[in-house]
Protein backbone atom coordinates (compact mmCIF):
# COMPACT_ATOMS: atom_id res chain seq x y z
CA UNK A 1 0.00 0.00 0.00
CA UNK A 2 3.02 2.17 0.58
CA UNK A 3 4.56 1.70 -2.76
CA UNK A 4 1.51 2.18 -4.03
CA UNK A 5 1.16 5.49 -1.90
CA UNK A 6 3.74 6.95 -3.00
CA UNK A 7 4.51 6.35 -6.59
CA UNK A 8 1.08 8.29 -6.97
CA UNK A 9 1.61 11.70 -8.56
CA UNK A 10 -1.11 13.03 -5.92
CA UNK A 11 1.27 12.64 -2.97
CA UNK A 12 3.16 15.26 -3.80
CA UNK A 13 0.34 17.83 -4.10
CA UNK A 14 -0.27 17.26 -0.69
CA UNK A 15 -3.35 15.17 -0.23
CA UNK A 16 -6.27 15.39 2.84
CA UNK A 17 -4.50 12.18 4.45
CA UNK A 18 -1.33 13.94 4.85
CA UNK A 19 -2.57 15.44 8.56
CA UNK A 20 -3.14 11.56 10.24
CA UNK A 21 0.81 11.20 9.96
CA UNK A 22 2.65 12.65 12.71
CA UNK A 23 4.89 14.45 11.27
CA UNK A 24 7.99 16.88 13.26
CA UNK A 25 9.21 15.33 16.57
CA UNK A 26 6.22 13.81 17.98
CA UNK A 27 5.69 10.85 15.86
CA UNK A 28 6.12 8.28 18.69
CA UNK A 29 3.09 9.11 20.76
CA UNK A 30 -0.33 7.46 19.71
CA UNK A 31 -2.09 10.59 18.15
CA UNK A 32 0.62 13.67 18.42
CA UNK A 33 1.64 16.23 20.92
CA UNK A 34 2.35 19.97 20.14
CA UNK A 35 2.32 21.23 23.42
CA UNK A 36 2.54 25.11 23.50
CA UNK A 37 4.59 26.92 25.36
CA UNK A 38 2.53 29.21 27.47
CA UNK A 39 4.93 32.34 27.51
CA UNK A 40 6.50 32.04 24.11
CA UNK A 41 6.57 35.54 22.76
CA UNK A 42 5.56 37.06 26.22
CA UNK A 43 6.75 40.56 27.14
CA UNK A 44 8.68 39.65 30.35
CA UNK A 45 9.84 43.72 30.84
CA UNK A 46 8.41 45.17 34.28
CA UNK A 47 5.27 47.77 33.08
CA UNK A 48 5.76 51.15 33.80
CA UNK A 49 4.11 51.91 36.81
CA UNK A 50 4.65 48.44 38.53
CA UNK A 51 7.07 48.35 41.57
CA UNK A 52 8.81 45.64 40.57
CA UNK A 53 9.05 44.63 44.73
CA UNK A 54 5.43 44.70 44.37
CA UNK A 55 5.27 42.75 41.29
CA UNK A 56 7.36 39.85 42.72
CA UNK A 57 5.64 39.85 46.08
CA UNK A 58 2.26 39.25 43.70
CA UNK A 59 3.78 36.59 42.19
CA UNK A 60 5.38 34.95 45.38
CA UNK A 61 1.73 34.88 47.07
CA UNK A 62 0.14 33.60 43.91
CA UNK A 63 2.77 31.00 43.20
CA UNK A 64 3.05 29.64 46.82
CA UNK A 65 -0.36 28.87 46.83
CA UNK A 66 -0.15 27.05 43.80
CA UNK A 67 3.05 25.21 45.31
CA UNK A 68 1.66 24.34 48.50
CA UNK A 69 -1.56 23.17 47.26
CA UNK A 70 0.58 20.85 44.42
CA UNK A 71 2.12 19.31 47.43
CA UNK A 72 -1.10 18.57 49.43
CA UNK A 73 -2.63 16.91 46.30
CA UNK A 74 0.89 14.69 45.35
CA UNK A 75 0.52 13.48 48.97
CA UNK A 76 -2.41 11.27 47.64
CA UNK A 77 0.26 9.72 44.88
CA UNK A 78 -0.42 5.71 44.71
CA UNK A 79 -3.09 6.12 48.23
CA UNK A 80 -6.08 7.78 46.55
CA UNK A 81 -9.10 5.37 46.74
CA UNK A 82 -8.59 4.06 43.35
CA UNK A 83 -6.09 4.38 40.21
CA UNK A 84 -8.73 7.17 38.23
CA UNK A 85 -8.90 9.38 41.32
CA UNK A 86 -5.15 9.01 42.18
CA UNK A 87 -4.22 10.52 38.09
CA UNK A 88 -7.16 12.64 38.27
CA UNK A 89 -5.19 14.40 41.97
CA UNK A 90 -1.66 13.97 40.40
CA UNK A 91 -2.68 15.96 37.13
CA UNK A 92 -4.07 18.63 39.08
CA UNK A 93 -1.13 18.92 41.65
CA UNK A 94 0.51 19.20 37.88
CA UNK A 95 -1.27 22.03 36.86
CA UNK A 96 -1.02 24.22 40.09
CA UNK A 97 2.99 22.97 40.00
CA UNK A 98 3.17 24.51 36.08
CA UNK A 99 1.66 27.34 37.57
CA UNK A 100 3.72 28.06 40.25
CA UNK A 101 7.20 27.60 38.56
CA UNK A 102 5.88 30.52 36.18
CA UNK A 103 4.95 32.61 38.85
CA UNK A 104 7.94 32.29 40.73
CA UNK A 105 10.35 32.72 38.00
CA UNK A 106 8.33 35.87 37.24
CA UNK A 107 9.21 36.64 41.07
CA UNK A 108 12.76 36.27 40.55
CA UNK A 109 12.97 37.92 37.71
CA UNK A 110 10.98 40.75 38.30
CA UNK A 111 13.34 41.11 41.90
CA UNK A 112 16.13 38.90 41.99
CA UNK A 113 16.74 40.05 45.88
CA UNK A 114 13.99 37.82 46.44
CA UNK A 115 16.20 34.36 45.51
CA UNK A 116 17.79 32.55 48.51
CA UNK A 117 21.70 33.07 48.13
CA UNK A 118 23.60 29.88 46.95
CA UNK A 119 26.84 28.23 46.89
CA UNK A 120 28.68 29.94 43.67
CA UNK A 121 28.22 28.32 40.73
CA UNK A 122 25.15 26.02 41.43
CA UNK A 123 22.88 25.16 38.64
CA UNK A 124 19.75 25.44 40.68
CA UNK A 125 17.35 28.00 38.72
CA UNK A 126 15.82 30.67 40.30
CA UNK A 127 12.24 28.84 40.91
CA UNK A 128 13.77 26.25 42.30
CA UNK A 129 15.83 28.32 44.44
CA UNK A 130 12.40 29.94 45.73
CA UNK A 131 10.41 27.09 46.18
CA UNK A 132 13.38 24.62 48.16
CA UNK A 133 15.43 27.07 49.78
CA UNK A 134 13.21 29.59 51.29
CA UNK A 135 12.42 29.72 54.95
CA UNK A 136 8.97 29.48 56.38
CA UNK A 137 8.62 32.97 56.86
CA UNK A 138 9.17 33.94 53.55
CA UNK A 139 6.34 31.80 52.09
CA UNK A 140 3.48 34.26 50.97
CA UNK A 141 0.72 31.56 50.89
CA UNK A 142 -2.55 31.62 52.37
CA UNK A 143 -2.87 28.76 55.35
CA UNK A 144 -6.03 27.17 53.96
CA UNK A 145 -3.62 25.48 51.49
CA UNK A 146 -0.89 23.94 53.80
CA UNK A 147 -3.21 22.72 56.09
CA UNK A 148 -3.11 18.76 56.42
CA UNK A 149 -4.28 17.08 53.97
CA UNK A 150 -6.80 14.90 55.55
CA UNK A 151 -9.08 12.14 54.03
CA UNK A 152 -10.56 12.45 50.63
CA UNK A 153 -12.97 14.46 51.79
CA UNK A 154 -10.85 16.96 53.28
CA UNK A 155 -9.25 17.07 50.13
CA UNK A 156 -11.79 17.60 47.65
CA UNK A 157 -13.62 20.39 50.05
CA UNK A 158 -10.27 22.21 50.34
CA UNK A 159 -9.40 22.06 46.89
CA UNK A 160 -13.18 23.37 45.81
CA UNK A 161 -12.74 25.92 48.03
CA UNK A 162 -9.48 27.23 46.84
CA UNK A 163 -10.12 26.52 43.64
CA UNK A 164 -13.31 28.84 43.23
CA UNK A 165 -11.05 31.40 44.77
CA UNK A 166 -8.28 31.48 42.66
CA UNK A 167 -10.41 31.06 38.99
CA UNK A 168 -12.00 34.27 40.17
CA UNK A 169 -8.19 35.63 40.50
CA UNK A 170 -7.43 34.12 37.74
CA UNK A 171 -10.46 35.59 35.34
CA UNK A 172 -9.38 39.09 36.21
CA UNK A 173 -5.36 38.31 36.47
CA UNK A 174 -5.77 37.40 32.58
CA UNK A 175 -6.66 41.34 31.96
CA UNK A 176 -3.02 41.94 34.19
CA UNK A 177 -0.88 45.06 32.15
CA UNK A 178 1.94 42.79 33.24
CA UNK A 179 2.36 40.13 30.32
CA UNK A 180 3.62 37.39 32.31
CA UNK A 181 1.23 37.30 34.91
CA UNK A 182 -1.64 37.73 31.91
CA UNK A 183 -0.54 34.94 30.09
CA UNK A 184 -0.07 32.57 33.45
CA UNK A 185 -3.75 33.11 34.51
CA UNK A 186 -4.99 32.91 31.01
CA UNK A 187 -3.66 29.25 30.72
CA UNK A 188 -4.28 28.48 34.44
CA UNK A 189 -8.45 29.77 33.98
CA UNK A 190 -8.70 26.47 31.85
CA UNK A 191 -6.81 24.51 34.61
CA UNK A 192 -8.32 25.88 37.44
CA UNK A 193 -11.99 25.69 35.80
CA UNK A 194 -11.41 21.42 35.33
CA UNK A 195 -10.32 21.50 38.99
CA UNK A 196 -13.62 23.30 40.37
CA UNK A 197 -15.52 21.15 38.88
CA UNK A 198 -13.87 17.54 39.59
CA UNK A 199 -13.88 19.28 42.82
CA UNK A 200 -17.29 20.54 42.91
CA UNK A 201 -18.74 17.36 41.53
CA UNK A 202 -16.83 14.93 44.19
CA UNK A 203 -18.78 17.49 47.11
CA UNK A 204 -21.62 17.18 46.03
CA UNK A 205 -21.19 13.23 45.20
CA UNK A 206 -19.87 12.71 48.86
CA UNK A 207 -22.34 15.19 50.59
CA UNK A 208 -25.28 13.38 49.00
CA UNK A 209 -23.93 10.00 49.59
CA UNK A 210 -23.97 7.52 52.65
CA UNK A 211 -23.93 8.71 56.02
CA UNK A 212 -20.33 8.02 56.30
CA UNK A 213 -19.65 10.46 53.55
CA UNK A 214 -21.50 13.15 54.72
CA UNK A 215 -20.39 13.15 57.78
CA UNK A 216 -16.74 13.08 56.93
CA UNK A 217 -17.71 15.83 54.63
CA UNK A 218 -19.73 18.15 56.55
CA UNK A 219 -16.56 17.72 59.45
CA UNK A 220 -14.09 18.36 56.70
CA UNK A 221 -16.22 21.51 55.81
CA UNK A 222 -15.73 23.25 59.62
CA UNK A 223 -12.42 22.37 60.40
CA UNK A 224 -11.56 24.80 56.46
CA UNK A 225 -13.70 27.18 57.24
CA UNK A 226 -12.08 28.80 59.42
CA UNK A 227 -9.39 29.98 57.21
CA UNK A 228 -11.61 30.74 54.05
CA UNK A 229 -12.07 34.72 55.52
CA UNK A 230 -8.28 35.18 55.36
CA UNK A 231 -8.26 34.36 51.37
CA UNK A 232 -10.61 37.54 50.91
CA UNK A 233 -8.15 39.88 52.97
CA UNK A 234 -5.89 42.31 51.62
CA UNK A 235 -2.07 42.49 51.90
CA UNK A 236 -0.56 45.95 50.97
CA UNK A 237 0.96 45.00 48.12
CA UNK A 238 -2.21 43.31 46.47
CA UNK A 239 -4.28 47.06 46.49
CA UNK A 240 -0.93 48.78 45.11
CA UNK A 241 -0.96 45.86 42.75
CA UNK A 242 -4.18 46.47 41.66
CA UNK A 243 -4.61 50.17 41.14
CA UNK A 244 -1.55 49.51 39.15
CA UNK A 245 -3.92 47.52 36.86
CA UNK A 246 -1.54 44.53 37.19
CA UNK A 247 -3.26 42.40 40.00
CA UNK A 248 -6.30 41.92 42.00
CA UNK A 249 -7.70 42.59 45.18
CA UNK A 250 -8.61 39.84 46.57
CA UNK A 251 -11.13 41.50 48.50
CA UNK A 252 -13.15 42.44 45.42
CA UNK A 253 -13.89 38.98 44.72
CA UNK A 254 -15.52 37.79 47.66
CA UNK A 255 -19.09 38.33 46.23
CA UNK A 256 -18.59 36.22 43.25
CA UNK A 257 -16.94 33.08 44.91
CA UNK A 258 -19.30 33.25 47.36
CA UNK A 259 -22.14 32.73 45.07
CA UNK A 260 -20.17 30.40 43.41
CA UNK A 261 -20.18 27.91 46.68
CA UNK A 262 -23.24 28.97 48.31
CA UNK A 263 -24.62 27.25 44.97
CA UNK A 264 -22.70 24.16 44.78
CA UNK A 265 -23.05 24.14 48.61
CA UNK A 266 -27.02 24.28 48.18
CA UNK A 267 -26.61 21.06 45.65
CA UNK A 268 -24.80 18.98 48.17
CA UNK A 269 -27.53 20.25 50.52
CA UNK A 270 -24.18 21.59 53.46
CA UNK A 271 -24.87 24.99 55.27
CA UNK A 272 -22.36 27.25 55.56
CA UNK A 273 -20.30 26.56 58.87
CA UNK A 274 -20.99 29.09 61.35
CA UNK A 275 -17.60 29.44 63.15
CA UNK A 276 -15.32 32.22 63.58
CA UNK A 277 -12.61 32.92 61.33
CA UNK A 278 -8.61 31.74 62.36
CA UNK A 279 -6.88 34.77 63.79
CA UNK A 280 -3.96 35.99 62.64
CA UNK A 281 -1.04 36.93 65.65
CA UNK A 282 -0.55 41.20 64.88
CA UNK A 283 -2.93 40.95 62.02
CA UNK A 284 -0.60 38.67 60.31
CA UNK A 285 -1.55 35.86 58.31
CA UNK A 286 -0.07 33.61 55.80
CA UNK A 287 0.63 36.27 52.99
CA UNK A 288 3.13 38.04 55.80
CA UNK A 289 4.75 34.92 56.47
CA UNK A 290 2.84 33.70 59.45
CA UNK A 291 2.09 30.06 59.16
CA UNK A 292 0.55 27.02 60.87
CA UNK A 293 2.54 24.64 62.52
CA UNK A 294 1.44 21.91 59.95
CA UNK A 295 3.59 23.92 57.77
CA UNK A 296 7.04 23.89 58.88
CA UNK A 297 6.14 19.93 58.35
CA UNK A 298 5.34 20.30 54.81
CA UNK A 299 8.99 22.54 54.01
CA UNK A 300 10.64 19.79 55.68
CA UNK A 301 9.51 17.06 53.52
CA UNK A 302 9.10 19.24 50.63
CA UNK A 303 12.68 20.88 50.66
CA UNK A 304 14.94 18.28 52.07
CA UNK A 305 16.00 16.22 49.42
CA UNK A 306 16.96 19.88 47.25
CA UNK A 307 18.72 21.65 50.39
CA UNK A 308 21.09 18.30 50.83
CA UNK A 309 22.28 18.93 47.52
CA UNK A 310 22.56 22.60 46.57
CA UNK A 311 24.88 22.12 43.87
CA UNK A 312 22.47 19.27 42.23
CA UNK A 313 21.35 19.02 38.67
CA UNK A 314 17.85 17.78 38.69
CA UNK B 1 -25.80 11.63 37.13
CA UNK B 2 -26.21 11.75 33.44
CA UNK B 3 -28.48 8.74 33.75
CA UNK B 4 -29.87 6.46 36.95
CA UNK B 5 -29.98 2.86 36.51
CA UNK B 6 -32.10 0.88 38.69
CA UNK B 7 -29.20 -2.06 39.69
CA UNK B 8 -27.88 -3.07 43.62
CA UNK B 9 -25.28 -1.73 45.05
CA UNK B 10 -21.70 -3.67 43.95
CA UNK B 11 -18.71 -3.74 45.39
CA UNK B 12 -16.77 -2.34 42.24
CA UNK B 13 -17.80 0.82 39.82
CA UNK B 14 -18.91 -0.77 36.83
CA UNK B 15 -15.90 -0.91 33.69
CA UNK B 16 -15.87 1.49 30.93
CA UNK B 17 -14.53 1.99 27.75
CA UNK B 18 -12.87 4.34 26.20
CA UNK B 19 -12.22 5.79 22.92
CA UNK B 20 -10.38 8.83 22.05
CA UNK B 21 -10.01 10.67 18.61
CA UNK B 22 -6.71 12.59 18.13
CA UNK B 23 -6.16 16.14 16.79
CA UNK B 24 -5.41 15.01 13.78
CA UNK B 25 -7.44 11.94 13.57
CA UNK B 26 -11.01 11.20 11.47
CA UNK B 27 -12.13 8.40 13.65
CA UNK B 28 -12.35 7.67 17.60
CA UNK B 29 -10.02 4.73 18.81
CA UNK B 30 -10.15 2.42 21.04
CA UNK B 31 -7.60 3.46 24.04
CA UNK B 32 -8.18 1.48 27.23
CA UNK B 33 -10.41 0.53 29.82
CA UNK B 34 -11.60 2.57 33.15
CA UNK B 35 -13.90 2.10 36.14
CA UNK B 36 -16.64 4.70 37.23
CA UNK B 37 -19.48 5.14 39.06
CA UNK B 38 -21.66 6.78 36.05
CA UNK B 39 -21.44 7.62 32.18
CA UNK B 40 -20.36 11.65 33.47
CA UNK B 41 -17.97 10.59 36.17
CA UNK B 42 -16.12 8.05 33.27
CA UNK B 43 -15.95 10.61 30.84
CA UNK B 44 -14.11 12.95 33.37
CA UNK B 45 -11.70 9.48 34.44
CA UNK B 46 -11.22 9.26 30.53
CA UNK B 47 -10.26 12.57 30.77
CA UNK B 48 -7.39 12.15 33.40
CA UNK B 49 -6.19 8.74 32.61
CA UNK B 50 -5.67 8.94 28.72
CA UNK B 51 -5.99 12.75 27.62
CA UNK B 52 -2.97 14.19 29.59
CA UNK B 53 -0.06 13.94 27.21
CA UNK B 54 -2.21 16.11 25.13
CA UNK B 55 -3.81 13.34 22.71
CA UNK B 56 -7.31 13.87 22.53
CA UNK B 57 -9.89 16.43 21.46
CA UNK B 58 -13.02 14.28 21.58
CA UNK B 59 -13.92 11.46 23.77
CA UNK B 60 -16.58 8.62 24.12
CA UNK B 61 -17.04 6.52 26.75
CA UNK B 62 -19.19 3.38 26.77
CA UNK B 63 -20.39 0.83 29.56
CA UNK B 64 -17.77 -2.44 29.12
CA UNK B 65 -21.28 -4.36 29.63
CA UNK B 66 -23.42 -2.52 26.60
CA UNK B 67 -20.93 -3.42 24.03
CA UNK B 68 -21.75 -6.52 21.52
CA UNK B 69 -19.21 -8.45 20.59
CA UNK B 70 -18.77 -11.87 18.71
CA UNK B 71 -17.26 -14.83 20.07
CA UNK B 72 -14.15 -16.50 19.26
CA UNK B 73 -16.12 -19.37 18.80
CA UNK B 74 -17.60 -17.90 15.98
CA UNK B 75 -14.38 -16.63 14.57
CA UNK B 76 -14.45 -19.31 11.76
CA UNK B 77 -18.13 -19.14 10.44
CA UNK B 78 -18.02 -15.24 10.51
CA UNK B 79 -14.12 -14.09 8.68
CA UNK B 80 -12.67 -17.20 7.82
CA UNK B 81 -15.01 -17.59 4.09
CA UNK B 82 -13.40 -14.12 3.14
CA UNK B 83 -10.12 -15.22 3.34
CA UNK B 84 -9.88 -16.91 -0.18
CA UNK B 85 -11.57 -13.96 -1.78
CA UNK B 86 -8.88 -11.57 -3.00
CA UNK B 87 -11.01 -10.47 -5.58
CA UNK B 88 -12.75 -8.20 -3.37
CA UNK B 89 -10.13 -5.82 -3.17
CA UNK B 90 -10.40 -3.30 -5.49
CA UNK B 91 -6.75 -3.96 -6.84
CA UNK B 92 -7.39 -5.19 -10.47
CA UNK B 93 -8.01 -2.13 -11.98
CA UNK B 94 -6.05 0.44 -13.29
CA UNK B 95 -6.28 3.99 -12.19
CA UNK B 96 -5.93 6.86 -14.45
CA UNK B 97 -3.19 9.20 -13.16
CA UNK B 98 -5.47 12.15 -13.26
CA UNK B 99 -7.15 10.65 -10.67
CA UNK B 100 -6.55 12.60 -6.88
CA UNK B 101 -6.64 11.21 -4.06
CA UNK B 102 -6.68 7.52 -4.66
Amino acid sequence: MNQTHDANPAHEAGSVYDGLLAGEADGHWAFGTSFEDPLAGVDTTVPEGVDPGDLAGYCLMLGDDALVLSHRLTEWCSNAPDLEEDVALANIALDLLGQARLLLARAAAADPAVVPALPDGSPVPPEDALAFFRDEPHFRNVRLVEAPTGDFAATVTRLFLCACWRLALLERLATSRDQVLAAVAAKGVTEVTYHRDYAARWLVTLAQGTEESRRRTSTALASLWPAVDELFGSHGVEPRMAAAGAGVDPATVRADVDAVVDQVLAAAGLERPQVPAMSGVRDRTGRDGLHTEAFGHLLAEMQAVARAHPMGMW
Amino acid sequence: MSEVRAEPPQAQWPLYEVFVRGKRGLNHVHVGSLHAADDQMALRHARDVYTRRNEGVSIWVVRSADITASSPDEKDPLFAPSGDKVYRHPTFYDIPADVPHM
